[in-house]
């Protein structure tokens, strides 16, 4: 290999002359491999002179390579079957999160990712197929019923608890006492944006500093729901407020301004009681129960905290969930739900409630309760449940 | 003529503005420090109480008090590798042949080498898009652990380019000269003494490159990496998670026991960038040399 012999020549002729250097010069080429050789086994690498580096790599480039092909042709091989992708909501995450794990610790063989990509966002993926189950804090929409139409995705609508979403401010904020569905139209609508800017501007004792608010993001389904819950039109909003699809975000926003207004899951305010101050609302119907009230466990799950509690959800598609892998996580997702649900501090359905749906998934009945129209006000679970019944 | 005591004036001005110029400068250097400084005890305070074999060897879990970095530990590292084995051939390559092929003056290679200058400028963020649209969507590779490193690879692509460029530039033409009146080729003379003689500078270079990309979260962000990954990636085209998403992760939940985590996630990332850029001093020193 006269390649080789011009290598090292020229290294040993660059290096400072060491004993080492010299030692190498003196040796033929097939022997200061071999040394080298047994230098690597020994973690030698660092004491290697410039140059030596290059020979190992030339000594061992086609050994790589081949290792390189193998190990890409064994992965690209590897099968995907164990494999179940959700992806959507950040509102069901942390159900779907604590069902992922604690599915994965009873069965050791299969993987389970969970996405945030918010529930437009995952409706996107999952009416392309990318997703096997996908997160939902709203019922699907007309374009997004389209989509999976357009790709032959038929899908399995299943309700996994209920969420209300919470009206929060600082608790420094000692005027607001409750708010009615109305005054929250008025500061949230499209007309507002640039308009409505203080506080007496909603009600005129209240004081004439400046409000700022902070809601969820437009890949939310939370936008979509309080949207069409406040202001009667999905997306129909005003545009200046601190969005973010990340309740946090939001939760941060309003602890730390006296006269911030959030909007936000209600889990996010169980999670942030002591910096938050809850504002009862009044939606101004009485078959409800009458005047203003704060959602709490109890009054989102008796339907009395309206218009703001909804169903969330989680859609299989009907032709992932012929494989065992999904078959199984969507099955012991129903049937641990009860419990996970009420650890990630949502409501959860009653017992018969997720026998239904279980049995709904089981014989794959497809489409959606709500006709695929979107945010649907006022579902309660006996709606729910009718809607599993039929 | 100017008097001696208008030079004197003259010589104090000149000694103040130097003052000046010195204290200013040193403002500089102390902000900087400061900042990271602060960062990193910050980082520390919050941190280190939570690091413990246990943290560094467990899974994911939605317990702050269970849940480890194993996977995205992991994780960063075959996406490091993957990333160094992708853009290192492709980085070097294209360096040879910019600086050993190609005519340094004539205009082509006047353009490509602002574009990429202008590349290594390029929001990360941008390159996540490309990599969405190419690898994940185009190419169908999913959010996998190939996209992830194809899309870092690609992001650090111009700052490998630049450093190879840097180090066999360093090379002294003599030893080219002296290769070809010897009679070597054009490719014997690169192979057998160029790159040899270049391989420390370009060494240090690509470590570099590597340690920006350890830290990158928005591209592999943007491409749909952000997901709950409790096992370390088991083949190329599995899903994958690293250190910086997981920080960002536990950055996001609302129990603040995840933001000690997330402290502690980020004393190990320092320490691995750390780790990576004395690996590359230790070697710019081991096997630098002068030319004269």
């Amino acid at each position: 290999m006269p390649g080789l012999q011009g290598v090292l020549v020229h290294a040993v002729q660059d290096a400072p002359p060491t004993d080492a250097s010299l030692g190498l010069y003196k040796m033929n080429c097939q022997t200061v491999l071999r040394i080298l050789g047994i230098k690597h086994l020994f973690g030698g690498i660092f004491r290697w002179k410039r140059g030596e580096w290059f020979i190992m790599f030339m000594k061992f480039r086609w050994f790589g390579t081949l290792a390189l092909l193998l190990s890409v042709f064994y992965s690209g091989c590897g099968d995907d079957s164990l494999l179940v992708e959700v992806d959507g909501s950040s509102t069901v995450y942390p159900i779907t999160e604590a069902v992922a794990e604690e599915f994965q610790k009873e069965n050791p063989t299969f993987r389970v990712t969970v996405g945030i990509s918010g529930t437009g966002g995952g409706f996107k993926q999952f009416g392309r197929g990318e997703t096997d189950v996908t997160n939902a804090s709203r019922p699907i929409k007309p374009s997004e019923v389209e989509l999976c139409k357009k790709n032959g995705i038929e899908y399995i609508e299943l309700p996994v608890a209920f969420d209300g979403l919470a009206i929060t401010v600082n608790p420094e904020n000692d005027w607001v006492d409750y708010m009615t569905v109305a005054e929250l139209k008025k500061l949230w609508e499209p007309e507002a944006q640039g308009k409505i800017l203080y506080w007496n501007q909603i009600r005129p004792d209240w004081p004439s500093k400046k409000i700022s608010l902070a809601g969820p993001g437009p890949d939310s389904g939370s936008y979509d729901y309080f949207t069409k819950a406040v202001c009667g039109e999905e997306g129909a909003s005003r545009g200046d407020f601190i969005a973010s699809e990340n309740d946090n975000v939001l939760v941060q926003a309003v602890a730390r301004d006296d006269y911030t207004l959030g909007v936000f899951g209600l889990a996010y305010y169980e999670a942030n009681r002591e910096i938050l101050k809850l504002v009862p609302i009044d939606d101004g119907k009485m078959d409800n129960g009458d005047g203003a009230i704060a959602p709490s466990l109890e009054t989102v799950k008796n339907a009395t905290y309206q218009p703001l509690s909804r169903p969330i959800f989680i859609y299989v598609s009907k032709q992932s969930a012929d494989r065992p892998e999904v078959e199984k996580f969507v099955e012991f997702y129903l049937q641990q739900a009860k419990t996970l649900t009420e650890e990630a501090e949502y409501i959860p359905l009653p017992e018969e409630t997720y026998q239904l749906i279980l049995r709904r998934f089981q014989n794959r009945v497809t489409g959606s309760v709500f006709g695929g129209k979107g945010s649907t006000l006022g579902v309660s679970i006996d709606d729910v449940l009718r809607g599993d019944i039929n | 003529m100017i008097s001696r005591t208008q030079l004197q004036r003259l010589l104090a001005r000149q000694r103040r503005n130097d003052r000046i110029f010195q204290i200013v400068a040193a403002i500089g250097v102390l902000i900087a420090l400061i900042t990271l400084g602060a960062l990193i005890v910050d980082a520390l305070i919050d941190g280190v109480p939570r690091l413990s074999w246990k943290f560094l060897t467990s899974y994911l879990s939605r317990f702050p008090a269970e849940a480890g970095i194993f996977a995205a530990l992991l994780g960063s590292m075959y996406v490091i590798a993957l990333t160094a084995l992708i853009s290192v051939p492709l980085g070097v390559g294209a360096a040879i042949y910019l600086e050993e092929y190609t005519n340094r003056s004539s205009r082509i290679s006047r353009i490509i080498e602002i574009n990429v200058a202008n590349l290594a400028g390029v929001p990360s963020i941008i390159y996540g898009i490309l990599g969405l649209g190419l690898f994940v969507r185009i190419m169908r590779l999913d959010k996998s652990l190939l996209a992830g490193a194809l899309t870092l690879a690609l992001l650090v692509l111009p700052i490998v380019i630049i450093s190879a460029r840097e180090a066999i530039r360093s090379v002294p033409p003599s030893i080219r000269e002296a290769a070809y009146a010897l009679g070597a080729s054009r490719w014997q003379a690169i192979s057998h003494h160029v790159l040899p003689m270049a391989f420390p500078g370009i060494l240090t270079g690509v470590i570099l490159a590597i340690s920006r990309a350890v830290g990158e979260t928005a591209p592999l962000i943007m491409i749909g990496a952000l997901m709950f990954v409790t096992h370390p990636p088991e083949g190329l085209l599995k899903p994958f998670t690293v250190l910086p998403i997981q920080i960002y992760n536990w950055v996001d939940r609302p129990q603040k026991e995840f933001l000690t985590n997330a402290a502690a996630g980020i004393v190990v990332l320092l320490a691995v960038t750390l780790l990576l850029n004395a690996l590359a001093i230790f070697l710019r020193n081991r096997y630098q040399t002068q030319y004269s």
